[in-house]
């Protein structure tokens, strides 16, 4: 599944990165790569953008940008 | 240290207190510059040590060193071109692994690297540990523990770029790609044949920047090498081969790598972590991003800040204003005093001249209070707040969520200012909403818009004054956000974008010494840029207002007029005792002591004051006095009543002069010469006039009315009533016109300077000026050309309007914009 479908509270652990280009670069340059787990904070107001939590620190996205992060829940 | 200046660049991640270790570093000492050809800030300062001049380069906060973005590109040219003697790699102590990610890629650079471990402080709260020992040595580079925000440790940053600076370069740390070590080896190999280029690049660097497929690094080796085809082929099949070997994109391969060692180092030094609760900022976020309470939080800050700045703000003008008001007296009594009816060319240029100065350097107090509000929101972390809270509004519009500040400060509902809405524009990662924003804040309601909207609706829509200042306050958004869309669709569609992902950062409590930094800075930024621009603008303006000036008949006929009112006032007091006291010049001299007299007990509060007043004149001039305040003498109250006559008749020959000039000035004629386009919109020369005149600050409109509008003999009628009788064929249809051209007017010249320093083009500044004044005119003449056919009275136009501009913006926010985004 991808992240842009995950809930407030779900955790789960990065699986894969679609994304190429600036918005790979950037999703990589936050810290979101295979391997490192994640939880999803919270959304907006207005559902879009979300809130991830990774490595102690805190990085918000748009649910189109999410949609290229591959996850498993854990 | 032996040399005699040292060049120093601080580098860094986002939200590490880069710019506190700037400020320890340098102190007062600092500028602001540009980078050649982007709008991106350069920050420059320096210091002083033992006969060293030092100076401290703060480049942008960057999470990488890629091309992709205009900031990462200027700090890489800047590392690899202008070879620092020492790069500060400031790093945030409580989150070591992130920040390692950039302190790898500078050790790629073989640049001459100390580390800042910033922040201590929140580490230590944290119960983070660092062998700082141990890390210095796993990266080769040495590491400065710190927390600048108190100073500790700043001594032995000092010490460490004074030894490093003079040192020889370290074998520093590199990162081993693994399986890709072998491709990158054979791209370097390849390199390593004559380099014809300009700079020499590490080759290293530039064998891993070539096989993340980097465009910057592939234009590099096309200027540096007399082959570059060849080359950059082998690239790319060396970047295939190892795709499709390996089942992953280099670049992908290579960040993973990294953070692989990142992850690596910070375990290997990090000695104790214990679990803590999550951090203070979360919690706070519970309430700042929650559902109900954070759109009330954003109202309240929002509310905050217009009433802070605009309200408050606007009431420092009062003890500001006499100190220009003052400059203006000092203007009138060093330039040649006015004759009967000839004022000098001179003083009333100069007059001009500081009147167009004065309206702007009056908003100062205003801004600095918003500019010093600004740098509160940005140091203490709401601003990624708000743009978390409105982006899904915002970009339904091709706006960001970061366009929410401009768009506050440019006036969302009434009065905002669209210099501080545009410059706040600068922090939009995304080029293409960045333009968008910047082309639309002029069409907000700023404050100098609203005198005219006052004036319109005292006049024409006296018995519906609210709902006509609703729609006047509110309409402007709803033409914005489908303009915003149409232009994102249209002109700016190649524009690139950016991704919205950003890091909410921990809140801080920002300092008061960085918020007067920085509120003095763009304070004198918009000084410096702007005042000196007007100033040449209102030399321009003046010319086309005062010139050709009247002919020489008209100047005689007045001449005739005014010895006719003279005749006639020295005939009514002839025979009284001071008759040969008012010959010749003295009579001018009564008029400019009247003029003063009537200031000066204006100005005076209270019967003491005026007492004074009087005593003072009395002394100037007894004869004078007996006359401008006769009291109960038969004589001289007769030639009081003669004076004012010749006062009154002067007055009026100076104000139809004025209006006589401005039909006749080369701006009269341009406003002629529109009419006959300009009425299907209901506009006839007069308002073209004020149009044209509000060119350069939008308040003038009101002005040029007012002079226009004169009606000599009726002078002490309200304007309301002046234009009312003036212009009987003018109906609320007519004012609605102007008014919603108003709002859509083109941006005063501050505004433009100030749309070419962050669209960073003549091309853009040039284009906000002209769209809204086609846009402008299309809407003022399908509401008074398409009112006037359907038979529609002002009010149902307003109605009607609302309603389509309300449809037009839900339509634009229905409407999909969703693109392939990767």
């Amino acid at each position: 599944m991808t992240l842009d479908e995950l809930k407030p509270g779900n955790k789960c652990r990065i699986k894969k990165l679609s994304a190429r280009d600036k918005l790979g670069q950037r999703l990589l340059d936050m810290g979101v790569y295979p391997g490192t787990q994640l939880k999803v904070v919270r959304n907006a107001p207005l559902e879009d953008p979300m809130e991830v939590s990774l490595d102690g620190f805190f990085v918000s996205l748009r649910h189109d940008e999410a949609r290229f992060v591959e996850v498993e829940l854990r | 240290m032996t040399q005699e200046r040292i060049l120093v660049a601080l580098a860094g991640q986002p939200n590490c207190g880069k710019s506190t270790v700037f400020n320890a570093l340098t102190g007062a000492g600092q500028h602001v510059a540009n980078y050649p050809g982007v709008t991106v800030e350069k920050m420059i300062g320096s210091y002083r040590r033992d006969g060293t001049r030092v100076e401290v380069v703060d480049l942008p906060g960057t999470y990488s060193l890629t091309s992709f973005s205009p900031e990462e590109r200027v700090s890489r040219d800047f590392l690899l071109h202008d070879s620092p003697s020492v790069v500060v790699n400031v790093a945030d102590a409580s989150n070591l692994k992130r920040h390692l990610y950039l302190t790898f890629q500078l050790l790629e650079m073989d640049v001459k690297l100390v580390v800042d471990l910033n922040m201590m402080d929140v580490a230590e709260r944290r119960g983070i540990d660092i062998n700082t020992r141990e890390l210095g040595r796993l990266i080769g580079a040495p590491v400065v523990p710190t927390t600048m925000k108190s100073g500790r440790g700043k001594d032995d940053l000092l010490n460490e770029i004074d030894r490093v600076s003079s040192a020889a370069i370290a074998k520093t740390a590199h990162i081993d790609y693994g399986p890709m070590e072998p491709y990158l080896r054979e791209i370097r190999d390849r390199l390593s044949v004559a380099w014809e280029g300009p700079y020499a690049y590490p080759l290293r660097w530039l064998a891993v920047k070539l096989m993340e497929g980097d465009a910057d690094a592939q234009e590099r080796v096309r200027q540096g090498y007399s082959d570059p085809k060849a080359c950059l082929d082998f690239v790319e099949q060396t970047r295939s081969a190892f795709e499709s070997e390996h089942k992953e994109t280099p670049e992908r391969h290579i960040a993973y790598h990294r953070y692989q060692a990142a992850d690596t180092v910070s375990r290997a030094c990090i000695r104790a972590r214990q679990t803590v609760d999550p951090p203070l900022s979360d919690k706070v976020d519970r309430l700042v991003c929650n559902r109900f309470l954070g759109p009330a939080i954003l109202v309240g800050v929002i509310y905050l800040l217009y009433y802070l700045s605009i309200v408050q703000g606007y009431n420092i003008t009062n003890y500001t204003w006499p100190i220009l008001a003052k400059l203006r007296g000092l203007t009138e009594a060093i330039t040649p005093s006015p004759g009967f009816i000839e004022i000098p060319l001179i003083r009333s240029f100069a007059l001009w001249f500081v009147d167009s100065i004065n309206a702007l350097l009056n908003y100062i107090p205003i801004f600095f209070v918003l500019f010093g509000l600004i740098a509160i929101l940005e140091d203490s972390g709401y601003m990624p707040r708000m743009a978390f809270l409105l982006d899904r509004l915002f970009s339904r519009f091709g706006l960001h969520g970061q366009s929410t500040l401009p768009m506050v400060l440019g006036g969302i509902y009434v009065g905002g200012c669209a210099v501080p809405g545009v410059m706040a524009c600068k922090g939009i990662p995304d080029e293409r909403s960045r333009l968008a924003t910047i082309l639309i804040i002029p069409m907000l309601n700023c404050m100098a818009k609203v005198p005219l909207y006052v004036l319109m609706i005292n006049i024409y829509f006296a018995a519906n004054k609210g709902m006509a200042m609703f729609f006047i306050s509110t309409v402007g958004l709803l033409m914005v956000l489908p303009v915003a869309k149409i232009l994102t669709m249209t002109v700016l569609k190649k524009k690139p974008t950016a991704p919205f992902i950003m890091e909410m950062p921990p809140y801080h409590i920002p300092t008061i010494r960085g918020v007067l930094g920085r509120a003095v800075e763009r304070v004198w930024l918009f000084i410096r840029k702007i005042i000196t621009i007007v100033a040449a603008v209102a030399v321009v303006i003046f010319v086309l207002l005062q010139f050709p000036g009247l002919s020489d008949d008209r100047m005689a006929y007045y001449d005739a007029e005014k010895d006719k009112a003279i005749n006639a006032f020295y005939r009514e007091i002839e025979g009284a005792p001071f008759t040969q006291e008012l010959q010749g010049d003295n009579l001018l001299a009564l008029v400019l002591y009247w003029d003063t007299y009537k200031t000066a007990k204006m100005t005076a509060g209270g019967k003491e004051a005026i007492d004074k007043v009087n005593a003072e004149f009395e002394k100037k001039n007894a004869t004078f006095f007996s006359i401008v305040n006769p009291g109960k003498d038969k004589t001289a109250r007769n030639a009081n009543r003669a004076f004012k006559k010749l006062v009154k008749e002067r007055n009026g020959f100076l104000r139809e002069m004025r209006k006589e000039r401005i039909d006749a000035s080369f701006l009269g004629r341009l406003g002629k010469a529109l009419e006959p386009v300009t009425q299907w919109a209901g506009f006839n020369w007069r308002v073209n006039v004020a149009l044209l005149s509000a060119f350069a600050a939008k308040e003038s409109s009101v002005a040029t009315l007012g002079a226009l509008y004169d009606q000599g003999e009726t002078g002490d009628q309200s304007l309301e009533k002046r234009m009312a009788e003036g212009e009987t064929g003018f109906t609320p249809l007519h004012a609605l016109g102007l008014m919603l051209f108003m709002v859509l007017y083109p941006p005063c010249i501050a505004t433009t300077i100030m749309v070419k320093i962050q669209s960073g083009s003549v091309k853009w500044m040039l284009f906000s000026m002209i769209y809204p004044m086609v846009l402008g005119l299309v809407v003022a003449v399908m509401v008074f050309s398409g009112g006037s056919a359907l038979g529609l009275t002002g009010l149902q136009a307003m109605v009607v309007f609302y309603g389509l501009a309300l449809a037009a913006t839900i339509a634009a926010g229905l409407m999909k914009n969703r693109e392939e985004l990767s």
